[in-house]
């Protein structure tokens, strides 16, 4: 393999990868926002609903989850325009996927968080005369918050990952600007090499803050 | 319409048949590559658990697109020439190793230490504790994520459209390009997706159930 | 059934044992004796090394001075002195002649009561099937479990899963059998049925090395016992004998008084 690797024009592009990573957790962080909140709403109906809405909940879930991103990508960039009068940027576009995508995640995170707080603190609860509504929030909620942040995170990484797939409708993202740079000036192993560890040093960057945040939620109050 | 896309149904199924091709080549491959580099992490000597640990973490930690451009692009640059089938199936390979890895160290950690002990105490050998002992117990944990894993390959097979392989999702948007059809046939290609992988995670929860009452 | 150890030649000789976890040393130079067929108890407070031990008899752990031999041959290391462990193959052959029965159990859940018995003959002893299978069933009636034959583990009670782990280490007919509070993790009810196998095994003229908490079993089953405390052996004989020296011995005196208060 007589191939140099020269890194030269990867600096000098460079502003295409940075501003592509920031682009990157920027669709992440607005993506889980979002997600959280449908995760959060459907995870408590589902708890609490009968079984026609637990159908339609479990039906989105299983949906999502086994479907390709990339397929979800298209079908809402592509697909719904042409049958709904909408029209969208392809990063919104691509945010309400990846929302759509972690969201469904998210309700069986929360919904399996909410069934583990034990019966004794919602009882707890009652004893002292909350509402239900002053339970979930008071008493249930915090308590799932605990039991999910570590999955919470884990989602998140893996979001951090999945708005790779953005390039494909030419969000300009990190892979987006691998790309370019891949096709513009053919320096293909350094690039990808560079982009690989702003990846890894992200993710794992991101990984060890978000366990910090979980060790201090555990004992903070 | 209805016509138009009847027309297009064998092109269809035949990306139906490359998706389930290039996943089924993926999960064999890496079911061997994956068990053997687990083998490796658990009980090899620590460079070489160091080196799969390593292999291991930098796969899981990029998104699979990014590898998969890297096989599919860098490998020419330094000289290996695949077909872009072969790049996609390595690339995906490397991704489904990994997970392997992972699932079969998960599998082997949760035995517990009394079972080596107590097979040491017969007189068990290194390999006969591992034959008779660990791996028939590590099956049963081993199998349900792992088969729930192959909708991770199959979901993942879809990128390979990106390399100008006509696999179902490449197949879909070449009628679309035809046919201007787009929400009919997205809808048609997520049904058989999640036709198959629906069923695969039904697979594994129902083998986890079983094995649930054999354990205690 | 022998009753000393001091004339007839030593079936297990453990001389000097010592052994450190980092830098706690749990095992001080400890020497033990045991002729064949003699039944030896091991009582003591928690920590004091019983089941360091005995795992150090099996070589299950390693140990950093002194020897253990079973039958005259060095247990973990090679012949000749220069303390090099022995390879995994010798290792094993060494293990199949010593039973161990676990306080956990231990049974591998995979397999039937049967089947646990079978694997050690088949794969250790190169026995043929059929015949392994009619020594397993000889020694699951000798523990009173012909009927359970083809149950697996999660399918019976401790008592009897027990029973299953005393007939799996004995079956491989061990020169020596040894036994880390087998009855500890049972319900009360059931400690019987597993200590009459045990007894019914010592009647036989099985040698055995077993830790207990059941104090009475030690005072009737045993001919010696040894006491140990903080990584030694702090006094040894048969049962009286040891038992009447709380009077002098300090250390076994809070020992018992514990006990007692600890039994009622
Ligand atoms: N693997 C290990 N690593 C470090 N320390 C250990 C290990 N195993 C045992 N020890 C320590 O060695 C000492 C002796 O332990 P051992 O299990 O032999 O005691 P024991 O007499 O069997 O106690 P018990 O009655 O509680 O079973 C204890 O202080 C224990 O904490
Ligand atoms: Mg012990």
């Amino acid at each position: 393999m007589g191939y140099t690797l020269n890194f030269n024009l990867i600096w000098r592009h460079f502003d295409k990868l940075s501003g592509g990573l920031l682009l990157s957790l920027e669709l992440a962080l607005i993506s889980i926002a979002i997600g959280i909140a449908i995760g959060l709403v459907l995870a408590v109906w589902y708890v609490s609903a009968g079984r026609i809405v637990r159908g339609v909940i479990a039906a989105y879930v299983e949906f999502i989850r086994n479907v390709p991103l990339i397929l979800l990508v298209y079908l809402v960039f592509y697909g719904l325009p042409t049958v709904i009068d909408i029209a969208y940027s392809a990063q919104t576009s691509f945010v309400a996927t990846l929302a759509l995508y972690s969201g469904a995640y998210l309700v069986e995170v929360f919904r399996s968080g909410l069934e583990a707080v034990p019966r004794g603190q919602i009882d707890a609860g009652k004893a002292i005369g909350l509402t239900p509504w002053q339970r979930l929030l008071h008493v249930r909620l915090p308590t799932m918050m605990r039991i999910t942040l570590p999955a919470l995170s884990n989602t998140f990484i893996s979001l951090f990952k999945d708005t790779s797939v953005a390039s494909v409708i030419s969000v300009p993202e990190l892979t987006y600007g691998a790309q370019w740079i891949n096709f513009n000036t053919f320096r293909i192993v350094e690039v990808y090499l560079v982009v690989t560890a702003m990846y890894l040093v992200t993710g794992y960057a991101l990984l060890f803050a978000l366990r910090l945040v979980e060790r201090w939620y555990r004992t903070a109050r | 319409m209805l016509s138009q896309i009847a027309y297009a149904l064998p092109f269809l199924a035949e990306g139906f048949a490359l998706t389930l091709w290039v996943s089924l080549l993926v999960v064999v491959l890496s079911l061997f590559a994956g068990v053997i580099l687990g083998v490796g992490l658990v009980y090899g000597p620590a460079p070489l658990r160091w080196a799969v640990r390593i292999f291991s973490d930098t796969i899981r930690g990029i998104p699979i697109l990014v590898l998969i451009f890297f096989v599919y692009y860098g490998l020419p640059a330094v000289g290996v020439h695949l077909q872009s089938f072969w790049a996609a199936v390595l690339a995906l390979t490397l991704f489904k190793t990994a997970q392997v890895v992972e699932y079969l160290r998960g599998a082997v950690a949760s035995i517990p230490k009394g079972q080596s002990e107590a097979a040491m105490a017969i007189g068990l050998t290194f390999r006969q504790r591992l034959a008779y002992v660990i791996f028939p117990q590590a099956f049963r944990r081993f199998l349900p994520p792992w088969i729930n894993g192959v909708t991770d390959a199959v979901k993942g097979s879809a990128l390979v459209s990106l390399l100008g392989i006509t696999d179902l999702m490449q197949a879909i948007n070449q009628v679309i390009g035809r046919t201007y059809e787009a929400m009919p046939l997205y809808i048609l290609g997520a049904l058989l997706y999640f036709a198959v992988n629906y069923a695969l995670s039904y697979a594994s929860r129902r083998l986890e159930q079983r094995f649930a009452f054999i354990r205690e | 059934m022998a009753t000393s150890s001091n004339d007839s030649p030593a079936l297990l000789d453990i001389a000097e044992v010592s052994k450190s976890f980092g830098s706690v040393e749990v095992l001080r130079s400890v020497s033990l004796k045991v002729a064949k067929g003699e039944v030896v108890t091991v009582i003591g407070p928690s920590g004091s090394g019983k089941t360091t031990l005995l795992r150090c008899v099996n070589f299950l752990e390693s140990y950093d001075s002194g020897s253990i031999r079973i039958d005259g041959k060095e247990v973990g290391f090679r012949d000749g002195g220069a303390r090099q462990r022995r390879s995994e193959r010798d290792l094993a052959g060494m293990r199949a002649e010593t039973g161990m029965v676990f306080q956990g159990f231990n049974l591998f859940p995979h397999l039937t009561a049967a089947g646990n018995i079978m694997l050690g003959l088949t794969k250790v002893r190169g026995k043929s099937k059929g015949e392994a299978r009619s020594i397993a069933e000889h020694w699951l009636g000798r523990v009173g479990l012909a009927h359970k034959a083809d149950s697996l583990p999660a399918e019976l009670s401790g008592g009897q899963q027990q029973r299953v782990g005393i007939a799996r280490a004995v079956a491989m007919e061990p020169k020596i059998l040894l036994l880390d509070e087998i009855t500890s993790a049972l319900d009360p009810e059931l400690v019987g049925e597993v200590l009459a196998v045990v007894k019914s095994l010592a009647e036989d003229g099985m040698t055995m090395v077993m830790v207990t908490h059941e104090m009475a079993f030690a005072r009737d089953a045993s001919s010696r016992i040894v006491f140990m405390a903080d990584g030694g052996v702090s006094a040894v004989g048969p049962p009286k004998e040891v038992l009447a020296a709380e009077t002098t011995n300090e250390r076994l005196r809070t020992f018992l008084a514990r006990f007692r208060a600890s039994q009622f």
